[in-house]
């Protein structure tokens, strides 16, 4: 684009800008033109040139070539959408942190240090109603209460800490493991000091002083982006210490994963970042009390964090405003699968899937019929188009069988084989279990098994009971989430689409 | 025991490599938790992690070999093997599996006569699949020699590794 308006000699006209994701994935590349907001889709080099053409009022000269177009403002896939963690996405350019600061950025940090206790930054986390982002929907406010309130004691373990740490850490969960979900890739890449500020402040709130942003080594260009955000806010001594002249001082470290699902979960994150296996351990004692290095560790996920600036900066009475009663706020989805529009879209909490899959994501492309709606990955269920009419938060949907989880939402039609796609996930599972527990290392393997004879036509009616007994069995003993929610898929797909299963049962 | 040497901030062989991932080791004082994060060094700059490699690792971490052993196996990122001179990574997440990736697979399998996770007989190609690469918009996704593509078909995918192949990169 840089080239094309060169070529057109308009370099005084018009500048160019990279930006982050403007979320319409499937229309990629877009190029959006300021100030009317006009969209245009499918942009390549050849047709950069007429783009600019039709600014500078020239008729086209090829009219093929011209890419269409779109007014962002009438397209039900952006007006449906509320954006609070996107607000700066595919405006601002992740790598500079003035058009960051431009954006507001780092105003709500400034309003914490210089105005509030870290109590009352608390406070309104917690009345704010924010709920954890990564799936579980655990309070936030009640986990940095928590961690606030832990004392770090841990004196035996002051040997095996690397030195010079502080003795409260805090750690983002950039490992966003479920197969069909970005949006956290997506954050760190537009708009990663959003949440570098989310977690300043969070450190303040409970006394921290060290942080570490845990990413999937499979997302070298958010790492990329974090590193430089990391570089530049040290620069500008948003990082570091003596944050805006006062006696609070904070660092970033970011680790790289190595591809292992697990380490999601956090007591296996932990582990990781300490340089071991990631296997997880049991809870009680839970991070807040004893985390990293036997320290109280707060971990939050990136969408988390990225809420955090915007609450402190529009206040805990606004954000509490929108969503439903139990499920404050927004929620990123990445929509993706057989649908029309895929791509990121943040809509309050409480929409319908109806709408999202249908109206924003425009349906099943070549007129096909969606059958379900898979969310929460490896963790969560199918969702029938028959219940497309329940409101998105975190009770509904675990109502139905699935979980809000991180925020994939893969849309299957009617060609797709429910038993396929469960398969599909033990199979995940399977080779995901870390292996420290039996019901999790053994039974996932049974699971599968069991599903691929099922799909191959050769299990009995029988065969399905004993399905539904091990499930049932791995789900009540594994150690961790990862065991105890992998027959999520299975008992989803057996509940709403039981006669996929039965047409491959032969008596 | 080739590598090792009682002082093992300095290794005998003259290979800069060696030179890079001591001051990354370095960099992180030594300490035993940066262990991930020197892996992932040492595989960037040797491609692929050998036993010798892991043991020079756990002398100069002080770490037994067993832990450095123990985590260099459990995490998907690393390879004990060598890889071929190109690579192609299917996707395998959700999104790309129901737009078909498993065909791709298959079709790539036998065109190449490799399966998943290895590399063929002349070390030309390494096929290998991916958990998710985060690119479900673009589903299916595959990865030619670090390249990203999406809306790919099995024609297009044995054109790109075709292409790699015989061309270079």
């Amino acid at each position: 684009m840089a080239e094309a308006v060169n070529q057109a000699g308009m370099t005084e006209k018009v500048g160019v800008s990279s930006v982050g994701c403007m979320g319409l994935c499937s229309r990629g590349s877009l190029v959006r033109v300021d100030p009317t907001g006009i969209l245009y889709d499918r942009v390549t080099t050849d047709n950069a040139l007429e783009i600019l053409s039709s600014l500078a009022g020239r008729e086209s000269s090829e009219p093929s070539l011209k890419p269409s177009q779109y007014q962002p403002d009438s397209h039900p896939f952006f007006t449906k959408q509320l954006k609070i963690v996107l607000e700066n996405s595919g405006k601002i350019d992740p790598e500079k942190i003035e058009e960051y600061i431009a954006a507001d950025g780092y105003l709500a940090l400034h309003q914490v240090l210089s105005e509030m206790t870290p109590e009352s930054v608390v406070d309104v986390i917690t009345r704010s109603g924010l709920r954890g982002r990564g799936g579980a929907g655990y309070p936030t406010g009640l986990k940095w209460a928590t961690v606030a309130k832990a004392k770090s004691d841990s004196s035996y373990n002051e040997k095996n800490r690397p030195n010079g740490l502080s003795r409260k850490f805090i750690i983002c969960n950039a490992d966003e493991g479920d197969p069909g979900a970005f949006m956290d890739r997506s954050v760190l890449e537009s708009d990663p000091h959003r949440v570098i500020e989310g977690m300043a402040i969070a450190a303040y709130a409970v006394g921290a002083s060290q942080g570490y942003i845990y990413v999937r080594g499979e997302y070298p260009l958010a790492i990329n982006h974090l590193q430089t955000a990391i570089r530049q806010a040290k620069r500008l001594g948003l990082l570091g210490s003596q944050i805006f002249d006062v006696t609070f001082d904070f660092k970033i470290e970011i680790r790289i994963g190595a591809g292992a699902f697990v380490c999601g979960e956090e007591t296996a994150l932990m582990a990781s970042i300490e340089g071991k296996r990631g296997i997880p351990r049991p809870r009680p004692p839970y991070p807040a009390e004893s985390g990293l290095w036997g320290c109280p560790t707060l971990i939050n996920n990136v969408e988390t964090f990225a809420n955090v600036p915007t609450i402190i900066r529009r206040g805990a009475d606004w954000f509490s405003g929108i969503g439903t009663e139990k499920s404050k706020g927004t929620k990123v989805f990445s929509l993706a699968g057989k649908v029309c529009n895929t791509g990121l879209i943040e809509v309050p909490m409480g929409i319908t899937l109806q709408q999202i899959v249908e109206e924003m994501g425009g349906g099943v492309p070549d007129g096909g019929k969606v059958k379900a709606v898979q969310t929460g990955g490896p963790s969560g269920g199918c969702i029938p188009a028959t219940a497309f009419d329940t409101s998105v938060d975190y009770e509904s949907l675990t109502e139905l069988g699935s979980i809000m989880g991180s925020g994939g939402a893969i849309v299957m039609d009617e060609s797709t084989n429910m038993v396929e796609v469960a398969r599909f996930f033990m199979e995940f599972c399977m080779d995901e279990s870390c292996g420290k527990c039996i019901p999790c290392r053994a039974g996932t393997v049974q699971l599968y098994q069991l599903l691929t004879k099922i799909y191959e036509g050769k299990a009995s009616i029988k065969d399905l009971t004993k399905l539904e007994e091990l499930c049932d069995l791995v789900k009540q003993t594994s150690l961790c989430g990862l065991g105890q929610s992998a027959p999520n898929p299975v008992f989803s797909t057996l509940r709403y689409f039981r006669d996929d299963y039965l047409t491959l049962v032969s008596n | 025991m080739p590598i090792i040497q009682e002082n093992p901030q300095t290794h005998p062989s003259s290979d800069k490599r060696f030179k890079m991932l001591t001051a990354t080791m370095k960099r992180y004082q030594y300490s035993a938790d940066a262990l991930i994060e020197v892996l992932h060094q040492a595989q960037e700059l040797f491609g692929y992690l050998e036993e010798d490699l892991l043991l020079y690792i756990a002398h100069s971490l002080k770490l037994p070999p067993s832990r450095v052993y123990g985590v260099a196996t459990f995490y998907h990122f690393f390879s004990l093997k060598q890889k071929g001179a190109h690579t192609c990574v299917v996707c395998m997440g959700t999104a790309c599996y129901v737009k078909g990736a498993a065909n791709l697979l298959a079709t790539l399998e036998q065109q190449y006569q490799v399966k998943i996770g290895e590399t063929t007989a002349d070390n030309q190609l390494s096929l290998v699949t991916a958990r998710c690469l985060g690119a479900c918009g673009i589903a299916p996704a595959v990865v030619v020699d670090g390249k990203v593509a999406g809306y790919q078909t099995a024609d297009l995918v044995i054109h790109r590794v075709e292409e790699c192949l015989h061309h270079g990169s």
